[in-house]
């Protein structure tokens, strides 16, 4: 079994998500959160500094917000799915909707649809409120593959 | 690329103050350590080293696919500005990543920017990551870019202040 899915079953078993994010050192390079509502949770990226792409808008760098969301995937992935191998990116395609202000950010996924090997993700990413989401994102995991 | 018209002024790249400007004027690119390997119009090589901090899967060391992302808007941006004149804001409309393969840990990365269309609002830009051959990519991508006036102002009192 990978690390990352040993500690999902820990953390799922200590109902505190935020265990999975200590294994992934990009995850804690961008400086995101999870926020726990029952038994989900969303996505926190609180501002910082060194997330800045353009310091004269100022606005978040585009690649961070779409690093947050590809987090916040495959963070869920993990914690809803009981699979010994971590899920894989194929692609991610992200629309850029609004300019990402210097602010935090919120996420939240939605699982459009998990086969037996591939499961369809759906991103919103906010900074204000959630009908006004900054950036969107949309991507295929592979869930059942050969271990190299 | 095919110029439509004639236009005579330099690009801004042509002017070596805005090289170094272009990386260290970001905090985040400042941060990840991404330097300009090779730039001209249209056509720009960034390198991102490799360090622990960027890892996504802890088992095998391979960087996280976020940072292909950063990587690949970083350099598709740059790259549609080294085709500019004059000052343009330049916002991502959209990006697509297909990951081919996991990087290989402890090797620094490269990422490649081509803008093969370029109009007075958007440009069109492909993208390929790789860590040792442009042959044998790790990630591929094609991206949308918006343009809108720039300041001007602003970007002269950034250029006035580097040596």
């Amino acid at each position: 079994m990978s690390k990352l899915a040993r500690i999902a079953v820990e953390a799922k078993k200590q109902k505190d998500p935020n265990l999975m994010l200590k294994e992934v050192p990009y995850a804690n390079f961008i400086g995101m959160k999870l926020i726990t509502f029952g038994s989900e949770f969303l996505s926190h990226l609180p501002f910082s500094q060194s997330n800045v792409g353009n310091p004269l808008l100022p606005a978040l760098h585009g690649g961070v917000v779409g690093g947050f969301i590809e987090c916040s995937a495959i963070f869920t992935l993990l914690w809803e799915l009981d699979n010994s191998l971590p899920p894989k990116t194929i692609d991610f395609s992200f629309d850029y909707l609004r300019s990402p202000g210097g602010k935090d950010t919120y996420a939240m996924v939605k699982l459009v649809r998990m086969g037996g090997r591939v499961a369809n993700v759906r991103v919103s990413a906010w900074q204000d409120t959630r009908d006004k989401p900054v950036v969107v994102g949309n991507g295929n995991f592979l869930l059942k593959y050969k271990e190299e | 690329m095919k110029q439509t018209q004639q236009d005579e002024r330099p690009y801004l790249i042509e002017d070596p103050r805005v090289i170094g400007l272009m990386t260290r004027m970001s905090p985040h690119m400042e941060r990840l350590g991404i330097e300009i390997e090779s730039i001209s119009p249209g056509e720009c090589v960034f390198k991102q080293p490799y360090h622990e901090d960027l890892i996504g899967d802890p088992d095998t060391g391979v960087v996280h696919g976020g940072l292909i992302t950063t990587l690949m808007d970083s350099v598709c941006g740059i790259t549609v500005f080294s085709l500019m004149k004059e000052m343009v804001a330049i916002a991502t409309l959209d990006l697509r990543i297909d990951y081919l393969r996991p990087a290989v840990p402890k090797r620094p990365l490269y990422g490649k920017g081509t803008c093969y269309k370029l109009t007075s609002d958007v440009a069109f830009v492909r993208g390929i990551a790789y860590d040792a051959t442009e042959d044998d990519p790790i990630a591929n991508s094609v991206g949308v870019f918006a343009l809108t006036p720039g300041n001007d102002q602003i970007f002269k009192q950034y250029l006035n202040a580097e040596k």
